[in-house]
């Protein structure tokens, strides 16, 4: 099983749900998150004071799938998230030991 | 306050009129802590609100025990301050010494204690951030005694030095504007800066909250300058509007500079722009007519964007801009009445502004103004700040800097932002 984490700009968030979706994704978890990368930040400007705001709103999502479905998550994911300018993202993979479902007590790729 | 009646009898449109912008003046106080607590990061909202409101209490106390007694009562020599003899509010509903009001003079004391709260109110805007609550409640109660008190006495007593020189100040240029502008340089040079400024960001935490209360100070600064005819008639029209026209050109003076300088239009230039155009016309709104007016509110719109950069240059963190918006815009709006005072607005004008051909001679006369009430506001101020921090302290401890007044200092936080912040149990 794999842990699929994405950090995606806020605007594409819709797109990325409806994405995995279409390919049959059936939960994902979100977050509002904070960083930088290449991207850095922005200026903001208050009373003619400007300040360089270093880290910029984004958004963590997170999706738990088999391992033979990592590629084609990975892909829509990537697809849906794309603008081709720079601070679009990350995606990143991990390897899971165990999944439960608490509701059921169901474990491994049948709870996912 | 420059009373053209004659009549000591009681008109009860005029009466009406000055108890509905007693209201309108108290509003403005609330609309201060929401102008305010908008600017501050969200650690101290509550804090900065809880300074305005405290205000309302404590100098509603000091202004009927000796505060008002102090301002209007008659003089004891040289112009300089009133006598005890209203102290406690004895013998005040008889008579307002030297006025020939249309109003009951109760309803005087209480339009004049709404300015008196204002004003020592605005002061919480330079320090905030930083200074403990007792301490903020002691400095308040003692500088409206022995800063405001005097000063309202000097301006709008008729037996006060600065009325008898000839001054012209219609709503409180130098009572209100420059005396608390000037007070906030000298408070916030004895406390210090906040913690990290100027290398830190403090921006604002909410700007709706701080437009909203631009909103309230401005409907509430009709009363302020309109109430200021003492009567309902062809000068509190004159000033109503004046009034709003100078709030109008402030917003658009700044924010026309701002979108050239920085490239954007900003909210908080807009709610900026519009309180420096109100603060400016508040000495002038009964001397100035329309046009000049909306002159004024745009130079001061102008003006005060600039001098918000004085606080880098020279290094003093007043923190919500008071001197560059107050203290500013009132020495502007001051010297404005010696520049375009009118005699066709305002009858009890003799000599009219230098622009309409009447000479320098009131020029002079607001530049004696300005000087003199800069002066003892900033020197008053420093030497009750000075002893205040010798003795009880003014600064909270790090730490509770750090962590933020609202909970360091009220135990209460302003917003709950997340699910897990509102789990706790009674103890």
């Amino acid at each position: 099983m794999k842990l699929i984490t994405a950090i995606v700009k806020p605007f594409r968030v819709g797109d990325v749900r409806d994405a995995l979706r279409d390919i049959g994704v059936l939960g994902l978890t979100v977050s509002d998150a904070q960083g930088y990368g290449r991207q850095r930040g922005h200026t903001e400007v208050y009373r003619g004071a400007e300040y360089q705001i270093d880290f910029v709103p984004k958004i963590r999502m997170e999706v738990l799938t088999d391992d033979d479905d990592a590629a084609h998550v990975i892909e829509a994911i990537v697809t849906a998230a794309r603008t081709g300018k720079i601070g679009d993202g990350k995606v990143w993979v991990h390897n899971v030991e165990e999944v439960v479902r608490v509701r059921t007590g169901e474990r491994g790729a049948g709870a996912i | 306050m420059h009373l053209l009646t004659e009549v000591a009898q009681v008109n009860s449109g005029d009466t009406a009129w000055i108890i509905v912008c007693t209201a309108l003046v108290l509003l403005m106080t609330p609309g201060l802590a929401f102008f305010y607590a908008g600017m501050v990061r969200s650690k101290h909202a509550l804090a900065m609100i809880m300074q305005s409101f405290v205000t309302i209490a404590i100098v509603s106390v000091t202004w009927v025990l000796v505060g008002y007694s102090l301002a209007f009562d008659h003089d004891v020599g040289g112009g300089l301050v009133g006598g005890l003899h209203l102290a406690g509010l004895a013998h005040a509903e008889v008579a307002v010494p030297g006025m020939h009001l249309t109003v009951p003079p109760l309803a005087f004391v209480a339009f004049q204690m709404m300015f008196a709260i204002l004003t020592a109110a605005l002061l919480s805007g330079a320090s905030a951030d930083r200074m403990r609550f007792g301490a903020f409640v002691t400095f308040i109660a003692i500088w409206s005694v022995v800063v405001y008190a005097p000063l309202a006495h000097w301006t709008w007593s008729p037996q006060g030095w600065l009325h008898q020189a000839g001054l012209l100040d219609f709503a409180g240029g130098t009572v209100v504007e420059i005396c608390s502008g000037a007070s906030a340089l000298a408070l916030v040079l004895v406390i210090g800066p906040r913690r990290g400024w100027p290398r830190e960001m403090m921006a604002p935490h909410n700007l709706p909250l701080t437009l909203l209360g631009a909103g309230l100070l401005w409907f509430g600064w009709i009363g302020f300058n309109a109430g200021s005819a003492l009567s309902a008639g062809y000068l509190a029209a004159s000033a109503a509007l004046a009034t709003h026209l100078s709030g109008v050109g402030g917003m658009i003076g700044w924010l026309v500079c701002e979108k050239r300088l920085t490239g954007k239009a900003t909210t908080l230039g807009a709610a900026s722009g519009a309180v420096a155009g109100l603060v400016a016309i508040t000495p002038a709104a009964g001397f100035l007519s329309p046009l000049p007016a909306l002159l004024l509110g745009a130079t001061a719109g102008v003006v005060s964007l600039f001098a918000v950069r004085l606080k880098f240059r020279f290094k003093y963190d007043d923190s919500l801009d008071v001197v560059a918006v107050h203290y500013v815009g009132g020495v502007i709006g001051t010297l404005f009445v010696g520049l375009f005072a009118a005699a066709a607005v305002n009858p009890s004008v003799r000599h009219q502004g230098l622009l309409l051909g009447g000479g320098p001679t009131q020029l002079a006369r607001q530049g004696v103004g300005v000087l003199a009430a800069t002066t003892f506001a900033f020197t008053a101020t420093y030497a009750i700040a000075w002893v205040l921090r010798a003795t009880i302290g003014l600064r909270v401890e790090p730490d509770e800097e750090t962590e933020g007044l609202d909970s360091s200092q009220h135990a209460e936080t302003a917003y709950e932002f997340t699910a897990t912040s509102g789990l706790g149990r009674i103890s």
